[in-house]
């Protein structure tokens, strides 16, 4: 377990992601035509990505662990450290979720305008000056862009259950 | 022919419209290349969705004006601020900002403007006059052929990961795998959607492109909240005025630098996967090996800047030759454009340049085009680039994932096209935190198709797999995929095993084989050429007592 380093640890997670390809390719129906069946390609693939993470894999463990990290020393330890650490990527992908997951009910007008300003709210400070230029700043990008593709390139853009209505 | 075909592309491209387009296109791709943390590829990429409306020859030509613009810009920060505006302006930083420092920055721009535009040029007349030519050996190739040439793209692409060489292949891979999800081309079988009908699509590939690079790139830069929240003002102001005339004058004394640079960088951007970010460290190593005060470079000297910004405009016209001649993207910039196509109904491959030449000698006359607007607008934006440095980086990282969000949907209409994009988005950034190269991915999603379509055109026309290893551009291929693969173990023991003296010459003797078995006259010639330049660097180091030689200069690494 020593021995396990960062590298080992993703060839593993890679070589369990190939298995269960690996298994999936079973389930691909083969037509009698063709002589190139569906399922020969991507296996093919999968073997190929499974070598290589076995190759990994190898030269890790013979690596052994893992040596400290600028960024390690640079983050308090444990859970907390770590999301202090990456707070801003996790604040962007938990704010980009919220904003697909509502997405039907605010449409891209609403939820974009809403997305941005949170998130230059959470990324940028939440002081009085900060919120009216960063509303200002979501509205006119997000608006903008907005109109641009809906008036100027004609893509008709989700409304939402809010303005649907209208 | 092709006077009519250059003539009816001005004549498609000089609109009012696509005019004030390809500015804005130069503009934008100025400032974007400017700014460091967002690259060209990126600036191209998010350009993509405003062009899915426009006709072919216009929207694309917006395109090659951001990529023009983009290269372009990248110096604007690297000889202002030190930082380099993209990966591919990292070595003008090395004389640019030294010269800067010493009170000289309107110089150092007009320098670097000047090379940039010249090295664009050149490009640009290389482009016109050898894609075609190429294009007619790539009417030469069969499918056995086409399969091994897209191996050879993706382990080249890997190799040049250098150190992380089993990374990048596994990238590649991943990229191949990603591709097979969905309906197969061939036959119409679903593939790994786990009983989903939204999958049964696939995964739009310009999605998975604008996740895999923009939006891993952008939670990169806000990583780090205290940095995200400076701006590039914070590092000093910058008013200056660009010294156009004395820096024609510098630029016009060191022709053989631009000459020699810029054909280094054609030559990368031919190379698949190898960009700008290796050229101009390439260009500029080699101005300092053929420099008579190399002690100099790094001081400020005009040779410095001059070389990285000749070849780093260059690439994109290489990259361009092999896209448009043989369908195989140069790079992950060239990869977009690929995919522009590609939503044009228009698939590059070498019949591409005699099937579509509007679209072809459009994109052309737009790179030759482009080149002069960037220099004519270099002046005023930089006055914008110094408006730009004081927004926040956390602004405009925030501002373009929302843009990502519409722009990705706008491509089919499709929600789940977001969610692919916010998914690759999340893998991107993984990748490039366990230090994975994004390029080889990106181009395995790209090439997975063309790879699987090909052998599965050989398969039906024999099963016998001998084809692969015996027809001359099939083992021409296989050969120097094999060569590429060993590169990176060959570059780190260089100077110190010995097997890595027979490394090149043993490179040349297997190269000359297949150009032996192509025929004709040109070919075997070039073969006896190789061959002999092979046998005369084995006499030279049997001659020098199999001494292992010193080995200097930059590492080149994708960036």
């Amino acid at each position: 377990m020593e021995r396990l380093n960062r590298d080992a640890v993703i060839a593993i997670v890679l070589l369990v992601f190939c298995g269960v390809f690996f298994w999936a390719s079973f389930d691909i129906r083969q037509p009698d035509y063709g002589v190139l069946m569906p399922s020969t390609w991507p296996r093919v693939v999968l073997g190929v990505l499974s070598f290589l993470s076995v190759i990994y894999l190898v030269q890790s463990l013979r690596r052994g662990a893992d040596e400290e990290e600028p960024e390690d020393t640079a983050r308090e330890p444990g859970i907390r450290g770590w999301i202090l650490y990456w707070r801003n990527p996790l604040w962007c992908f938990g704010l980009f979720f919220a904003y697909l997951a509502t997405l039907p009910v605010l449409g891209m007008l609403i939820g974009g305008v809403s997305f941005v300003f949170v998130l230059l709210n959470v990324l940028g400070g939440w002081d009085r000056k900060n919120l009216v230029l960063h509303a200002a700043v979501a509205l006119l990008a997000v608006g903008g862009m907005w109109s641009l593709f809906t008036f100027g390139l004609g893509v008709l853009l989700p409304p939402g259950m809010i303005l649907g209505r209208f | 022919m092709i006077i009519e075909n250059i003539l009816a592309a001005f004549v498609e491209l000089s609109t009012i419209k696509t005019v004030i387009l390809m500015l804005v296109g130069v503009a934008g791709g100025l400032i974007a290349g400017a700014i460091p943390g967002f690259t060209i590829a990126m600036a191209v990429v998010l350009t993509l969705p405003f062009t899915f409306g426009m006709p072919a020859p216009q929207g694309l030509a917006t395109m090659v004006s951001v990529l023009v613009g983009g290269l372009s810009g990248g110096l604007m920060a690297g000889i202002l601020t030190g930082i380099p505006g993209t990966p591919s302006s990292v070595a003008t930083t090395f004389d640019g900002f030294p010269m800067a420092r010493k009170g000289e920055p309107g110089l150092a721009l007009g320098i670097g403007v000047w090379s940039s535009f010249s090295g664009g040029i050149i490009s640009a007349i290389l482009l016109v006059t050898l894609a075609p030519q190429l294009a007619r050996i790539g009417l030469e190739f069969n499918p056995w052929d086409y399969f091994m040439l897209v191996m050879f793209a993706l382990t080249i692409t890997a190799s040049l990961a250098g150190k992380n060489m089993v990374k990048g292949l596994i990238a590649g891979a991943l990229g191949l795998l990603v591709r097979t999800v969905g309906e197969d081309e061939a036959v119409g079988m679903a593939r790994f959607n786990f009983g989903s009908d939204t999958l049964l699509q696939g995964f739009d590939f310009i999605a998975v492109l604008i996740g895999l690079f923009a939006f891993s790139q952008l939670l990169k830069d806000v990583r780090d909240p205290e940095a995200a929240r400076k701006s590039l003002t914070d590092r000093g102001s910058f008013h200056v005025r660009i010294e156009h005339r004395r820096a024609i004058r510098e630029v016009l004394k060191r022709w053989t630098i631009v000459v020699r640079s810029s054909l280094i960088g054609v030559f990368t951007g031919i190379l698949p996967g190898a960009g700008g970010s290796i050229a101009n460290i390439l260009a500029y190593d080699q101005a300092k090996k053929a420099s008579k005060h190399p002690e100099k470079f790094g001081t400020g000297i005009a040779d410095g800047i001059i070389a990285p910004e000749s070849s780093n405009n260059a690439v994109e016209g290489g990259a361009l030759i092999m896209m448009m001649a043989l369908g195989i993207p140069g790079d992950v910039t060239t990869a977009v454009m690929l995919g522009a196509l590609l939503i044009h109904d228009v698939i590059p491959s070498p019949t591409f340049i005699a099937e579509e030449p509007l679209i072809a000698y459009s994109i052309f006359i737009a790179f030759f085009v482009a080149t002069f607007m960037m220099i004519g607008m270099q002046s005023f934006m930089l006055r914008v680039f110094v408006l730009v440095t004081k927004v926040r980086m956390y602004v405009l990282a925030g501002v373009i994932l929302g843009f990502c969000g519409i722009g990705v949907f706008a491509i089919n209409n499709v929600e789940f096209d977001v969610w692919t994009l916010v998914w690759f988005g999340i893998l991107g950034f993984l990748m490039r935190h366990f230090g994975f190269p994004l390029a080889p991915m990106i181009l395995g999603v790209v090439l997975g198709n063309i790879a699987e379509l090909n052998l599965a055109r050989a398969m039906a026309i024999t099963t016998d797999i001998s084809p692969f290893f015996t027809r001359p551009w099939s083992l021409f291929f296989f050969t120097i995929a094999m060569f590429s693969a060993v590169f990176p173990l060959f570059q780190s023991h260089r100077g110190k095993k010995k097997w890595t003296l027979f490394y090149l010459p043993a490179a040349c003797f297997a190269v000359s084989l297949p150009l032996y078995m192509m025929g004709g006259v040109t070919r075997p010639i070039l073969a006896t050429i190789v061959l002999a330049y092979g046998a005369y660097t084995l006499w030279r180091r049997a001659q020098g007592g199999w001494q292992l030689e010193s080995s200097e200069g930059h590492e080149l690494t994708e960036g």
